[in-house]
């Protein structure tokens, strides 16, 4: 019976011709259906291997599937250059133009630094297992989805497909009670903002019969109406989901506590990828969906950018803890970003889109130093603990105050580039007071990463001082001038800082502090990032008091440099070069 | 039939309402969830309202993405719920205070 019901069913629903498979076009989609088949692929071998797999062969593959989407994604771009003009695919659900692939090819960028950075941190902590990997590939393809959507059904699919990653990522580490806090924060006010997202798209759909941004668009531009309240509820509510994610105020709430709370490489992947496809489709939906209503929501953005701005440059400046103030930071980039959006103009959309390019590598970077600072446990995020890092590893404190000026917007970087082409924006469209305001919150900003520099390279006090505030750093600092002399008399701790290794030796008797690597270790992170850590352990001077939990050395792994000197290097080549990025950037704005 | 849509909009948004204030209104983690239900099938009435009134089938689709998305999000939720809470008593949210915000 039920199988002539069904039949009779079918049958109907044939007869009615109202369904047709569209024609999936897998190419379109490649990059995605890389990164989602990488992750099962690694969640298979996880669960298949009768050991555990080295954490090395799942950043292997993760940074493998990276590749593979990248290449895609260029591809695909080639592919939209040769056509000339962009397409849609799988019934107009996906629009591949030259605007998402560049966000398909960011995000593939994003994978495989943070696929190299996060394997230092996962060895460090003594994570076995794909899940890290393969929840950070997963969000990326959500990411890609997002960038790509033609529909908001599909923007919504996207939304979810990078936020759930990020929920559990944001809580994996279960030694400390923060990281799990962090992630039911982190979930809950996600829900929350998803859900407001999805009763936005219902009231649009309600008011212009789609839910496809081309039909919507097309049905604004032929339908004036002066008061539809539907339309401009559902609109609102469709930017406070979107402002919830990109973390602009007074959606932001949740971010300070998320980016503390959760494991730092995990913080850096999440700070990137959700502003990448959060911008991705904000940027879409309203320059192209809504522009016909731009005269609205403009001034509702030039608000929240400005309140953005203000306040995380602001808050930023009180934070003692350097999570909390990159957290801010973020909160103020997201102001910035804002601005190319406010301004509603071609220029302002390339504008936002390579200060997105420029963002996440920066954010990447700075959160992979911040890792290493951390030390084993990732506890020792207080600025305290940066003290004295210039002189006991320089190069680890050259590249983070490249990435921190560059954030400031210092020239003959990416982030000065960003900032300038944002602002120049919107001075074109004519939001003066919006472009000086930005420039002095900038400057504002710029003192809390000044803050940090001078830490690292002003004077470190002595150790007995720092010995109790869990620094560490600046105890160290004394001997390693001689660590020659040290090691002849404690030859046991040579070893101490060989990756992942032998970290119990290091809080021995010594009496001290121990600050590892000092020039050699961070010397390869630019000379030589490939060779194996050349670890030399020194012990701290004479006056630092025993604490061996915090005696810990600095665990720089070989691949954590690699991704912390490619960070560096595209901050300061492309910055000082701009001609590349900035002509991908103006050619993906047009092909939109 | 003779119920008009405006009906049902109206439940759809009360029932939006009650979820977001009951969200930010109440201390335990589940209750917080159920709301967060109460949002998305809010959304999901006023989705299939809204076919009806169009006579369009997308909008009665968007109901089972949105129903796999919610269930998917539940998963999850209940997973870092029960990672936190299983060396504790309740599941209250002002418990969780070791972040300042």
């Amino acid at each position: 019976m039920i199988a002539s019901l069904l039949g009779a069913l079918v049958g109907s629903v044939a007869s009615s011709g109202a369904f047709s498979i569209p024609h999936i076009d897998y190419t379109a989609i490649l990059p995605e259906l890389i990164l989602i088949g990488g992750a099962l692929l690694m969640l298979a071998a996880g669960a298949l291997s009768v050991r555990h797999l080295p954490t090395f062969a799942y950043t292997v593959l993760s940074a493998a599937a990276g590749v593979a989407a990248l290449v895609s994604g260029i591809v695909l771009w080639e592919k939209i250059h040769g056509k000339g003009r962009p397409f849609t695919a799988i019934a107009h659900a996906l629009s591949i133009d030259g605007f998402s692939t560049a966000f398909v090819i960011l995000s593939a960028c994003v994978i495989i630094v943070s696929s190299f950075i996060a394997d230092g941190y996962l060895r460090r902590e003594g994570i076995a297992g794909p899940e890290y990997h393969a929840l950070a590939l997963l969000g990326a393809s959500g990411a890609m989805f997002m960038a790509a959507a033609n529909d908001f059904i599909v923007i919504f699919l996207g939304l979810e497909i990078m936020s759930i990653p990020l929920y559990v990522l944001a809580a994996m580490d279960q030694r400390r009670a923060e990281s799990g806090e962090a992630g039911m924060k982190y979930f809950v006010l996600g829900a929350f903002s998803s859900a407001i997202f999805v009763y936005g798209i219902a009231l649009t759909y309600g008011a212009t019969g789609s839910t496809n941004l081309a039909q919507i668009a097309g049905y604004l531009a032929n339908n004036v109406s002066t008061n539809d309240g539907l339309l401009l509820a559902g609109m609102g509510l469709v930017l406070v989901g979107f402002l919830f994610k990109i973390a602009a105020v007074p959606f932001h709430m949740w971010t300070p506590d998320v980016y503390q709370g959760a494991p730092t490489p995990a913080t850096g992947y999440m700070a990137a990828i959700a502003k990448v496809g959060g911008f991705a489709a904000l940027l879409r939906v309203f320059f192209s969906t809504f522009h016909s209503l731009t005269a609205t929501w403009q001034p509702v953005l030039w608000v929240v950018a400005v309140l953005t701005l203000v306040l995380g440059a602001v808050l930023g400046l009180v934070q003692r803890n350097v999570k909390r103030m990159l957290a801010y930071s973020s909160i103020n980039h997201a102001g910035f970003i804002l601005l190319g959006l406010q301004a509603a103009s071609a220029s302002g959309i390339s504008a936002s889109l390579y200060y997105v390019f420029v963002y996440a590598f920066l954010v990447l970077g700075s959160f992979a130093i911040i890792t290493v600072i951390g030390r084993r446990g990732d506890r020792d995020h207080a600025i305290e603990s940066y003290r004295g890092l210039a002189r006991s590893h320089p190069m680890l404190a050259l590249a983070f105050a490249v990435l921190l000026l560059a954030q400031a917007g210092a020239p003959f970087t990416t982030g000065f580039l960003g900032k300038l082409y944002v602002v120049e924006a919107a001075v074109q469209s004519h939001s003066y007071a919006l472009a000086v305001i930005a420039m002095l919150t900038g400057a504002v900003a710029a003192g809390f990463y000044l803050r940090v520099v001078f830490v690292m390279y002003g004077q470190g006090s002595g150790a007995g001082a720092r010995a109790d505030d869990g620094a560490g750093v600046g105890a160290g600092v004394g001997s390693a001038a001689v660590p020659g002399e040290a090691l002849a008399g404690h030859p046991e701790l040579a070893m101490a800082s060989a990756p992942g290794g032998a970290l119990e030796v290091a809080p021995g008797g010594a009496g001290g502090a121990v600050a590892s690597g000092a020039t050699a270790t961070a010397g390869t992170l630019v000379a030589a990032p490939t060779e194996p850590d050349a670890g030399e352990t020194a012990p701290a001077g004479a006056g630092g008091a025993p604490s061996p939990a915090r005696a810990l050395p600095f665990d720089l792994a070989p691949t954590t440099a690699v991704g912390i000197a490619v960070t560096v290097l595209f901050t300061v080549v492309l910055g000082i070069w701009p001609g590349p990025l900035f002509a991908f950037v103006h050619a993906a704005s047009l092909l939109f | 039939m003779s119920v008009p849509a405006s009906f049902y909009l109206t439940l759809s948004a009360v029932l939006f309402t009650i979820g977001a204030i009951g969200l930010l209104v109440r201390r335990n983690v589940l209750v917080m969830f159920m709301c967060v239900e109460l949002m998305l099938n809010a959304a999901n009435l006023a989705f299939v309202t809204f076919a009806r009134e169009l006579n369009d089938v997308a909008g009665q689709a968007a109901v089972f993405f949105v129903l796999v998305v919610a269930a998917a999000e539940v998963v999850v939720g209940l997973g870092i719920i029960v990672a936190i809470f299983r060396r504790r008593v309740g599941a209250t949210a002002d418990d969780i205070h070791v972040l300042k915000g």
